[in-house]
């Protein structure tokens, strides 16, 4: 059988991704230290190309290549430009930091690029398989980049819980695919969803696959009660890490979801409906809970992460068109908020400390007025609060609640919002009316973060007045 | 048939109880024997559903090259078993609660009732000829080319991260780079002839030579 | 006779088998540590054993009795069950890698497909012998040079592994009989020519994978006494003795076979019509065989020892990457039907 070349076109941007990482890691080998900055701008440059590649393949109908193995449609299409835009505002907001603590080397950008990769991957995946080799690219890259400060002891012992319970998940997840395949003999998704669409409920083999898919998805979302290693990871990994980690990847755990539960078995939806019930208001509830308790501000955002993800999962459980592409509007935004808000965590770092108290954000009106408003921006985003583009997200998967009849649903949403609206605003607080410590120098950051903060702040203001645009995208993904 | 099922039933036992061993055994050491003993008797039934090349490269792969650099570490970890296992008694009637419901409802799911040979008939026994060699290779660079490739990126990333983590030069290392060595040339690096006057040096004493060198061995 | 032969079960037909190539193979190797002290002997200006018997030979008889009447001793606090499982984890794949072996046209005893894969696999396992030993011993010099051998042996299986995909892809087939019916023709038909790095890492690995000199850092009696058998006497001594010089035995008639055309004579077809003497047949094999065991010992009579560390740079940062480029060469030349070797 001759290999047909044009069968490569779909994944230009996979490819470009994998070259760049390759090309860092055979030039870093030729760099002396002080010339680590080109691995930066390799890369910058690499996830470029690979965003206008996407845009250049993308498009037209959806297409299956690779026998099977791959998809290109509408929802990879912006999935893999939403990862890849994520990702480059990381990797710009990243070296300042790693450059401080001497971690300005090749393996970083190795690693994060691979990450990219992965989720790449997972998002056009249309197998089983795929899917989930992708994730595991993505999971060991992620343990990898956890535990990258190896003189650390917390980064290692949250290295090794990420690893464990990733793997744990991962165990499950594949447990899951194996039952799946076990009742319909393929692990492609078309031919899954038209075997599970035959044998409907009858199957208990597939309930059973369902309910392991589900906790594994979970797992990799950070979902209660499959959360635990979110706040541990969040806190003892290196900031730049938790940045990769908590941002596009979220957008990737999105993908899963929707290409294993809709792709495959969206016919069982009454099924693992029940179940993501249960997950989002666990998530909401103990998220905005256990994150006002909370000192460490990474804690914090770990906790509040894990509320977000209540909310994507309310857009995900309501089964309907307008559902799921309201979901993924919240994921791309809660992904640019993450890494917004973590952009702000590293640029207040500098040279032996790092900003991990709620109280190091202080008075951060007084050191830097335009980053104190964007870190301002990006909290009322998280907290929902009008203009911004996170009202307009916690409005739409509440519509799609409501849609289908669970009223209850959304009142339990909107009471938990209000909940952690207390501590989004108490950070507010912080930057705007109190002072900052005596020993606080101002802050210094190149041109080039300054430029990513603004876009990525102003952008939450502009989405949430303008959300069309997006909201269209996201919606032609589903239509 | 009746050989080859009396053979499947000795080697599941042989697994099943090497398995439980794993847990088991006081010892690590032990353990990860027991674990390639569980290793050879599945890549045995592997080759009894006649896919012996599954078979032989489990134990190429796995006991012949993971097993032993996992053996190797176990073997260098002082691992204090007891402490591990302090909690061991507490937790046990709850571990067996949870394998007990698990092995329930894995029996009832995975059980006869829906995998059992009237819903998956046994395939036919492959010609003398067939070789599972050959129609892997055929299937894995063809249909599955692409997840192929991504699990190749895995094991790059595998190799660049173990590196990552635990690559690290001690200022103090006395490392020596055999490779720097073994460039050494014959000429000019090894050996440096130099022309030298003589120089007249007055012969020392017999007897002081032998003190000298009695004192320094 | 041939009656009596087929009236027997099966499994008592196998069994003879097995033995009429188990006591051959044995006595070889008893014979071979003879060869061995008189080839070292005569190349250091020496006699070797002259003692026992005429011109020494009955030496390795008497070096068995010997062994035999020994004690085996277990040293305190070792693993006894470990200890004395050790020596046959060695012996049992060094001699059941032969049930593959195509000792001419069709004589095999199991003529597997994946045969080659089936002696790469088995060759693999014997390291366990020797990491329990050095464990089980409870020393510290045979916990380090089991420690040696695990890391020597895992480096140099991965080379000797990727080697023998250069004869696979070659030859298109994993079945060992195939592999020789591709060399077809005469010497320079052989694969050792079209293969020539991987054949030479081949041999070197080898006898790394032997842990023979100059790669026997696991024994290596200077440094470390003598590794990981240094608690063992008597019997349990012998059989890592002899599993040492089988697994020689082995790589040496595998490297007849794989790169030198096993049973096929140098000569082309036509040359040696009808002479039974020069025509293919079981006594090149045996022919090339005794050349690489020679060899084996050659090595060692000439090469002082590698340094360990030189050792894995060798394994890991030579071999691996030259046998990875010889793959592709291999492959690129099959492709596109390379003459003399692959334009059928």
């Amino acid at each position: 059988m001759p290999f047909d070349a044009a069968q490569l076109l779909p994944i230009l941007p996979e490819i470009t991704i994998l070259v760049t990482a390759s090309l860092v890691l055979l030039v870093d080998l030729y760099l002396d230290d002080q010339q680590k900055d080109l691995n930066h701008s390799l890369t910058l440059v690499g996830i470029l190309i690979a965003i206008a590649l996407t845009g250049a393949v993308g498009g037209g109908e959806a297409r299956v290549f690779f026998d099977g193995n791959l998809v290109r449609d509408a929802l990879s299409d912006l999935l893999k430009g939403s990862i890849l835009v994520v990702s480059l505002l990381a990797f710009v907001y990243a070296r300042p930091w790693l450059r401080d603590r001497g971690m300005l080397v090749g393996e970083f950008y190795v690693l994060g690029l691979f990450a990219v990769l992965g989720m790449l991957i997972m998002v056009s995946a249309n197998s089983f398989l795929t899917l989930y080799l992708g994730l595991e690219l993505q999971a060991l890259t992620l343990y990898a980049l956890v535990a990258f400060d190896r003189d650390s002891r917390k980064g290692a012992e949250a290295g090794m819980k990420y690893f464990v319970l990733g793997a744990l998940g991962s165990g499950m997840l594949l447990y899951g695919i194996s039952m799946i395949y076990g009742a319909t003999g393929s692990i492609e998704f078309g031919p899954v969803a038209a075997a599970v669409a035959e044998q409907e409920i009858s199957n208990k083999v597939l309930v059973f696959g369902i309910v392991f898919l589900v906790i594994g998805i979970g797992f990799k979302f950070g979902a209660v009660p499959f959360h635990m290693w979110v706040p541990d990871i969040y806190e003892g990994a290196p900031t730049p890490a938790v940045l990769i980690l908590g941002s596009a990847p979220k957008i990737a755990a999105f993908a899963l979801a929707i290409r294993m539960l809709v792709d495959g078995l969206e016919s069982l939806h009454t099924d693992w409906q029940g179940m993501l019930v249960i997950l989002a208001v666990l998530s909401m509830g103990l998220g905005n809970l256990v994150a006002i308790a909370q000192s460490n501000i990474k804690r914090m955002l770990a906790y509040s992460t894990i509320s977000h993800v209540g909310f994507i999962f309310l857009g995900l459980l309501s089964g309907s068109q307008q559902g799921y592409a309201s979901a993924m509007f919240y994921t791309i935004v809660y992904a640019v908020m993450s890494a917004g808000a973590f952009g702000i965590l590293l640029i207040l770092g500098r040279k032996g400390f790092d900003a991990e108290r709620l109280e190091d954000l202080k008075g951060l009106n007084d050191r830097d007025s335009w980053y104190a408003a964007m870190m301002a921006l990006i909290m009322f985003s998280m907290a929902g609060v009008p203009p911004t583009v996170g009202f307009m997200a916690k409005l739409l998967v509440l519509e799609s609640v409501i849609r289908i009849d669970m009223v209850w649903l959304a009142l339990v949403a909107v009471f938990f919002s209000i909940i952690g609206a207390f501590y989004y605003l108490r950070v507010v607080k912080f930057i705007y009316f109190d002072k900052p410590a005596e020993d606080a120098p101002a802050l210094l950051t190149t041109g080039g973060v300054r430029f990513a903060m603004s876009v990525n702040g102003l952008a939450l203001l502009v989405l949430g007045l303008f959300p069309a645009a997006l909201l269209s995208l996201c919606q032609a993904a589903f239509a | 048939m009746g050989f080859e099922k009396f053979l499947f039933y000795v080697l599941s036992l042989i697994t099943v109880w090497s398995s439980v061993m794993v847990i088991t055994r006081k010892n690590p050491v032990h353990s990860v024997l027991f674990l390639v003993l569980a290793f050879v008797a599945s890549a045995a039934l592997w080759v009894l559903l006649e896919a012996e090349f599954l078979g032989i490269v489990l134990i190429l792969v796995y006991v012949g090259a993971v097993m032993v650099l996992f053996l190797f570490v176990v073997m260098m970890l002082d691992v204090d078993i007891a402490t591990l296992r302090a909690g061991f008694i507490g937790y046990l009637p709850l571990g067996l609660l949870i394998a007990a419901v698990m092995a329930v409802e894995i029996f009832l799911i995975v059980g006869p009732a829906n995998f059992g040979l009237a819903a998956f008939p046994s395939p036919e026994p492959a010609g003398v000829d067939a070789s599972n060699t050959r129609d892997l290779g055929l299937l894995l660079y063809t249909v599955y080319v692409y997840p192929v490739e991504i699990a190749a990126v895995i094991l790059l990333v595998a190799i660049v991260a173990a590196i990552r983590l635990t690559l690290r030069r001690r200022p103090d290392n006395k490392y020596v780079d055999p490779a720097r060595q073994v460039r050494v040339r014959k000429g000019p690096d090894r050996v440096r002839l130099v022309s030298m006057a003589t120089e007249d040096l007055a012969p020392a004493p017999a007897g002081a030579t032998i003190a000298d060198k009695g004192e320094s061995q | 006779m041939i009656e009596l032969w087929n009236a027997l079960p099966l499994v008592i037909q196998i069994l003879f088998k097995i033995a009429a190539i188990v006591l051959p193979l044995l006595g070889l190797v008893a014979y071979y540590t003879y060869a061995e002290r008189k080839v070292i002997g005569y190349m250091q200006v020496r006699i070797g054993p002259n003692r026992v018997g005429w011109r020494g030979l009955l030496q390795p008889i008497a070096d068995a009795l010997k062994l035999m009447m020994k004690e085996i001793i277990i040293p305190t606090k070792a693993d006894k069950t470990l200890f004395l499982l050790a020596p046959m984890l060695t012996i049992a794949p060094a001699l059941a890698a032969w049930a593959v072996f195509p000792f001419d046209e069709g004589l095999v005893l199991a003529d597997i497909n994946a045969g080659l894969l089936y002696i790469l696999a088995l060759s693999s396992l014997g390291v366990y012998g020797i990491i329990i030993a050095g464990w089980a011993s409870n020393s510290r010099y045979a916990l380090l040079g089991a420690m040696r051998s695990a890391a020597q042996m895992v480096a140099y299986e991965i080379a000797m592994g990727f080697a023998l995909v250069g004869v696979l892809v070659a030859a298109g087939s994993l079945n060992l009989g195939a592999i020789v019916a591709a060399q077809e023709g005469h010497l320079l038909t052989w694969f050792w020519l079209p293969l020539l790095p991987l054949f030479g890492v081949y041999l070197i690995s080898g006898v790394a994978e032997t842990n023979r000199a100059p790669f026997d850092v696991a024994e290596g009696e200077s440094e470390i006494v003598a590794g990981f058998h240094v608690e063992y006497s008597g019997m349990a001594f012998a059989v890592f003795f002899l599993a040492e010089y089988a697994n020689m035995v082995l790589i040496a008639a595998l490297s007849a076979l794989l790169f030198m055309g096993g049973w096929l004579s140098p000569l082309p077809q036509s040359w040696v019509e009808g002479n039974w003497l020069l025509n293919d047949g079981f006594h090149w094999l045996l022919l090339k065989t005794f050349f690489f065991m020679f060899l084996f010992l050659w090595l060692r009579a000439t090469f002082p020892r590698y340094r360990y560390d030189q050792i894995m740079r060798l394994g890991w940062k030579v071999f691996i990457p030259i046998t990875i480029v010889w793959i592709l060469v291999v492959a690129l030349a099959v492709v596109y039907r390379l003459p003399p070797w692959w334009s059928a």
